[in-house]
């Protein structure tokens, strides 16, 4: 990767709790990472463990109760100056999980892609909104005429792209993509996935890709970071992460990955994480680097193992 | 080795009525299900392949039917079957079904001992007390630890792979010979899918099962299946042994599917992508239906469809590349050390 990095943004110890006294839940508890320009950073968990809730407090849907997250070094959490609000809508976009569901079906395609340009009174003139339009449909592969369309008359995949066009007009510099192709077929995933990396490409966007399977996260991230019950477990490049898992959970979402290989998928062992197997009633687990850009959560005695099998 | 068929389809043509328009969903497919065997049958949405089972099950919306063709089932042609009594006898008894969103499949209002007793009374004629001594024990079959105590609970307080265990369990609590999962996993975690796949092939051998898994997850499909069947615009373009299919595909619609998947694409590179888009099925589709997108495609494909062609006894391809007049057509090198690369990579 590249020399010098350049932070976009910074997670400092992120807590976010849901409800008050007795029915309070902390959905995402001391989280910290940071995301580099240009880069595609990968968020891997399964349902409920808090990876939707970091994307949502990053875009100031849901408020956090503790920590810092820093946009380009700019406090973004809490309250904050209404202009720094507006700049914030348009440089950090969204692309949602289920393309049926997140496009208003009472609304024309114009209407939706639009939305963020009335809002945010970018354009002077109706000519200049159109030609916005047109220009984010044909960047996503759509033609312009589907802008007088409704949603319902899109398959699966284009609704995707309409979703995408719909976040690229605002020209965010930071996009959160929330499984943005698990409702997706096979086949078009690829296309969805190759769209993501072409634009990636060709604009510089950085990415924030939530996602719950490893294999797409793997071929589209460039660093992963591993989440279980609102707690990062482990954080490392992608192919580091994929040759020496070290935190037994990540060993155990590896093993459950899907191979498209009969002999393989049939033979394979399947770990199971049990929270219990860590020893935490006399050294509490800390989130430390075990090796250059390779986090991992453990306590003293389980570090020490880990570089056992690094060194190996 | 001979083995015993249990359904039998015949050139199933079923076609659906759309305002007026014909929409030909299933292309006169014939396919033998053998007792005990998993099928995996993937493609596509809109490939035709959940419409394929729901004729086993009687559950075709109302504008569709089935025009031509039969479904042979312990004697009886199941596409001749009217009315819902008659329908009721095989429904859940002799076929079950899984479906793919445990969410919406279980009724909220209910608890869930009183779902499942609701099918072992219905099928099984027990009533009370043993119903409900049954309903625990199949609970318990299916992985769900205090079964005597979840069985007053009600599915909100079920997580999502504890809802599919639930499902699993009512399809199962009727004893059926034929069990078909309709994407039983796509709504779960994947580590919760690899639990439910594992429970789904413990069961079939505790009940002698036959499964039918519809798919569009080529992992799971190499996990489960004994044999693949792949459609494509209503029509069965490929079917054989797991194995066969993975390492000695043939047709390019395989080709191509096997080709997208994410575990086989080198990073910074584009991933490959089917071009263009399934036929309109409203249509009439003169050749192969998938030569409009397939790159390599013959000129005898846009004309006459093809016939299947045996690659091995258990292996045969609906495509003209197997024409002995064909001229050798590789498949795509990505999928030629399939084996290789995938071993490899995890």
């Amino acid at each position: 990767m590249s020399e010098k990095k350049t932070p976009v943004l910074e997670v400092k110890d992120l807590k976010v709790t849901f409800g008050t006294k007795k029915q309070k839940f902390t959905a995402v508890n001391g989280v910290s990472f940071t995301i580099y320009e240009g880069e595609t950073f990968g968020l891997v968990g399964e349902s409920g463990s808090g990876k939707t809730t970091i994307g949502r407090s990053i875009i100031r849907i849901n408020p956090t109760s503790g920590g810092e997250i820093l946009y380009k070094g700019q406090k973004i959490n809490g309250p904050i100056p209404k202009e720094l609000d507006r700049e914030l809508t348009r440089r950090i976009q969204m692309i949602f999980q289920d393309p049926m569901a997140s496009l208003n079906e009472r609304a024309k395609v114009d209407y939706i892609v639009s939305e963020g340009l009335y809002n945010c009174r970018r354009c002077q003139s109706e000519a200049q909104r159109r030609e916005e339009v047109d220009r984010a449909l044909t960047d996503v592969g759509l033609l312009p005429e589907f802008a007088s369309r409704f949603p319902h008359e899109f398959s699966g995949g284009q609704r995707q792209r309409i979703g995408i066009a719909r976040a690229l007009i605002m020209q965010p510099d930071f996009i959160i993509a929330d499984e943005p192709i698990s409702a997706l077929d096979v086949s078009i995933r690829a296309q969805v996935l190759n769209l993501l990396s072409q634009l990636q490409k060709k604009r510089g966007l950085t990415y924030l890709f939530i996602a719950h399977d490893l294999s797409v996260v793997r071929f589209i991230s460039d660093r992963i970071a591993v989440i279980h019950k609102g707690v990062l477990v482990e954080l490392a490049e992608t192919e580091r992460l994929f040759a020496h898992p070290l935190h037994p959970y990540t060993r155990a979402l590896l093993s459950a990955i899907p191979l498209p290989d009969p002999a393989a998928e049939k033979n394979k062992q399947l770990l199971v994480y049990d929270p219990e197997m860590h020893d935490y009633s006399v050294n509490q687990p800390i989130w430390s680097e075990i090796e250059p850009g390779h986090f991992v959560l453990a306590n003293e005695p389980e570090l020490a193992e880990y570089r056992k099998i690094l060194e190996e | 080795m001979e083995q015993e068929i249990i359904l039998s389809v015949k050139d199933l043509e079923v076609k659906f009525n759309l305002r007026g328009r014909i929409l030909h969903a299933i292309r006169g497919i014939s396919l033998d299900l053998y007792k005990r065997e998993s099928l995996a049958i993937v493609g596509e949405s809109g490939s035709g392949k959940s419409v394929l089972v729901k004729t086993f099950m009687g559950l075709l919306d109302a504008n569709g039917t089935i025009t031509n063709g039969e479904i042979r089932y312990d004697g009886k042609d199941l596409s001749k079957l009217k009315t819902e009594k008659e329908w009721l006898a095989v429904r859940g008894k002799e076929i079950a079904m899984v479906l793919q969103d445990p969410m919406t499949s279980l009724n909220p209002l209910k608890t869930i001992g009183y779902q499942i007793c609701e099918a072992i009374e219905l099928h099984q004629g027990l009533k009370g007390a043993e119903a409900k001594a049954a309903a625990v024990s199949i609970l318990e079959d299916v992985g769900i630890p205090d079964a005597e105590h979840r069985i007053h609970q009600y599915p909100h307080e079920f997580s999502g792979g504890m809802r599919q265990r639930v499902v699993i369990a009512i399809a199962v609590a009727c004893r059926p010979k034929i069990l078909i999962c309709d994407e039983p996993t796509t709504a779960l975690d994947v580590t919760i899918q690899a639990q439910i796949l594992k429970l789904l092939k413990d069961l079939k051998e505790k009940y002698d099962l036959t499964t039918i898994y519809i798919t569009h997850d080529l992992g799971v499909v190499a996990n489960v299946a004994d044999r693949i069947a792949v459609m494509y615009a209503g029509d069965i373009v490929e079917i054989g042994k797991c194995e066969e299919v993975f390492y000695n595909p043939r047709h390019p619609y395989t080709w191509a599917l096997l080709s997208s998947l994410p575990q086989l694409g080198v990073k910074g590179e584009n991933l490959y992508s089917i071009k263009g888009a399934p036929p309109n099925l409203f249509t009439h589709i003169e050749g192969d239906a998938f030569a409009p997108r397939n790159p390599r495609a013959l000129k005898i494909d846009f004309v006459k469809r093809p016939p299947y062609f045996d690659v091995s006894p258990t292996h045969k391809a609906r495509t003209w590349l197997l024409d002995p007049r064909a001229p050798k057509v590789d498949p795509p090198e990505i999928i030629q050390n399939l084996r290789r690369e995938v071993s490899g990579n995890v």
